[in-house]
């Protein structure tokens, strides 16, 4: 398995990095270098192994429902760069 | 059950056109604390008010499953009549908006915690029709972001971010704009009972993706498109019925659909394409490493199930071998849990064994048109079951006559808010007149002042009705209307 150009410009872009065009096809290399050195995986016949989700032999732990947190806007907004009022102010998302 | 005519089906230049519908609605579980952090699920807040570092994202925070939730969607799911997974994943939603902090969605998508079910939905109080549930999976919900605060900004709230979701994925099994009113309908009113979902569409607490397509009849599915977030049901059902139309242009046209995702705009009318900013959908789905796999036995299961409300097929059904109602009056009573309660603790009051129709008509009439105009359930208004259930005595019995039961119904609703109706008459003298010798006197003194009438009257039966009018009118309504009829009669020789 290996990945074209317009892959990796793709990748970049559903990841949200920024990708300049020079060091496109240095990464596609990269990934591909990586992609051929697992490709050995597909040797194992896993058809009919169900995939592993977890590999800790333990239940899930529920929690009860009751408010235990929250109330907290001023924590909560501390570190954004902008804010008003507690929102978190971003730039508009849409037109 | 069966409802194939061809009145569903939408007329197009070229000929009929099928509407095929299948829908995502997504349920706000009702619960205290959200989903996998304790902040409160309160809905109008204070901005971030409602919110913990784990809905924030902030790094290191894990999340910790709500055991209630849990509940809520098995709950549904025995209420769907669906299959409930015992063992569940969850996985993470990969997409990026300012209003998800994760950068992902913690959603169920390889195994959901309820597999396939059904809804019977009521088309009419007497036909029905089937949608399958394809499954019902836990999610977050996101936060909400305002756009019109500013002209360059928008401003973001998390203060939903994280509250459960319940996705509730039907087969594309609808065939119109009204069955998918009824499918939402019904879907909203099994919630309610269940307690799961408050269903309150104002509040964002259900909403819809209606996902619509339409063929020639017989054919194989058309390309579909997916109309986002519709949050009434009208609204669906205008979608449904403006988004067929359009496809059906387009194929009339000999246009092809592009699958897409649409909103609906309601003050124009349309649907319009969403631009797709984001290239196709590349959600890269993975389990999420933070959360275990979901697992509970058959004994969580059966608690559960052992504690579930009666739901409103089987309440309508009782309603109407129980108390011999008509499928009409039980349907509107059993559209709310409370108002089918009011009606049967109405029925109950003692002396026991009243008429359950007669309780069910001043509900569903007198009371309803009340409670209505005041905004509000039957069950929210200060008249009681009590109330209800004497006035309907008080007919039975021959105290009084319908026309002054409605009477002294307007002032329970007004003056006399906590009177029980047995006092009011007895307080007011509307006793219905079954003294024959009182009603007699009342056609004497009528006939001896219009002796022109009384002549019409023997040439035209007809005329009685102005007498019965008199005789009611000179005795306040409250003689016995078919004492005065037998009397009229007799005294005019008819």
């Amino acid at each position: 398995m290996s990945v074209d150009l317009p892959t990796v410009r793709r990748i970049a872009t559903l990841a949200r990095i920024a990708l300049p065009e020079q060091e496109a096809s240095h990464l596609q290399g990269e990934i591909n270098a990586i992609l051929s050195f697992v490709a050995e995986l597909d040797e194992v016949d896993v058809a009919d192994v169900e995939p592993m989700t977890s590999v800790i032999p333990a239940r899930m732990r529920l929690r009860p429902d009751t408010v235990t947190d929250g109330e907290i806007a001023d924590d909560i907004v501390t570190n954004a760069p902008a804010t008003e009022d507690h929102y978190f102010v971003v730039p508009k998302v849409i037109e | 059950m069966a409802n194939t005519g061809s009145d569903r089906l939408l007329r197009g230049a070229t000929g009929d056109w099928e509407v095929v519908v299948g829908m995502e609605i997504h349920a706000q579980v009702t619960s205290r604390s959200k989903l996998f952090s304790g902040a409160s699920t309160e809905f109008g807040a204070e901005p971030n008010s409602h919110v913990s570092l784990v809905d924030a994202a902030m790094p290191g925070m894990l999340p910790v499953l709500n055991e209630a939730c849990v509940a809520q969607a098995v709950r549904t799911g025995l209420g769907l009549k669906a299959r409930i997974n015992k063992r569940s994943s969850f996985d993470r939603k990969n997409y990026f908006y300012p209003d998800l902090p994760q950068g992902y969605q913690i959603s169920q998508y390889k195994s959901p915690i309820v597999g396939e079910g059904e809804v019977t939905v009521d088309l009419t109080p007497t036909e029905q029709f089937r949608v399958g549930i394809e499954r019902l999976h836990l999610e977050q919900d996101a936060g909400k972001s305002l756009h019109d605060q500013s002209p360059t900004a928008s401003f973001v709230d998390l203060n939903r971010s994280g509250v459960a979701l319940m996705e509730i994925v039907s087969r594309p099994d609808i065939r119109s704009a009204d069955e998918a009113k009824a499918y939402v309908t019904k879907l909203r009113m099994i919630l309610r009972y269940l307690g799961t979902c408050d269903g309150d569409m104002e509040k964002g607490s259900l909403r819809a993706d209606v996902n619509v397509s339409v063929r020639r009849p017989g054919e194989p599915l058309g390309t579909r498109c997916e109309i986002k977030n519709v949050n009434s049901i009208r609204f669906i059902g205008q979608a449904v019925e403006v988004e067929a139309r359009r496809q059906i242009a387009i194929l009339e046209d000999g246009g092809a659909i592009d699958q897409e995702t649409r909103l609906f705009d309601p003050s124009r009318g349309e649907t319009r394409s969403m631009r797709s900013k984001e290239e196709a959908h590349d959600y890269r789905y993975f389990p999420d490493p933070d959360l275990l796999p979901l697992e509970f036995d058959d004994a969580f299961v059966e608690t559960l199930a052992a504690a579930l409300p009666e739901l409103p097929d089987a309440k309508k059904s009782r309603f109407v071998t129980q108390y011999g109602l008509t499928p009409y009056d039980a349907s509107v009573l059993v559209a709310e849990r409370e108002l089918a309660d009011y009606f049967e603790a109405a029925v109950a009051v003692e002396p026991a064994g009243r008429d359950a129709k007669l309780v069910a008509n001043w509900i569903t009439g007198d009371v309803a048109a009340f409670a209505n105009a005041s905004g509000r359930g039957v069950a929210d208004t200060h008249i009681t079951p009590g109330q209800v259930a004497e006035l309907v005595d008080l007919i039975a019995e021959g105290t009084i006559s319908g026309k002054i039961a409605k009477d002294v119904l307007a002032l329970v609703i007004r003056e006399e808010r906590n009177s029980k109706p047995r006092e009011i008459v007895e307080r007011r003298g509307l006793r219905q007149v079954t003294d024959t010798g009182a009603i007699e006197a009342a056609v004497d003194t009528i006939m001896a002042t219009n002796p022109d009438k009384v002549a019409q009257a023997q040439a035209k039966p007809t005329m009685l009705g102005w007498f019965v009018g008199q005789v009611m009118k000179s005795t306040g309504g409250k003689a016995n209307p078919q004492a005065v009829n037998d009397i009229l009669r007799v005294k005019l020789g008819l």
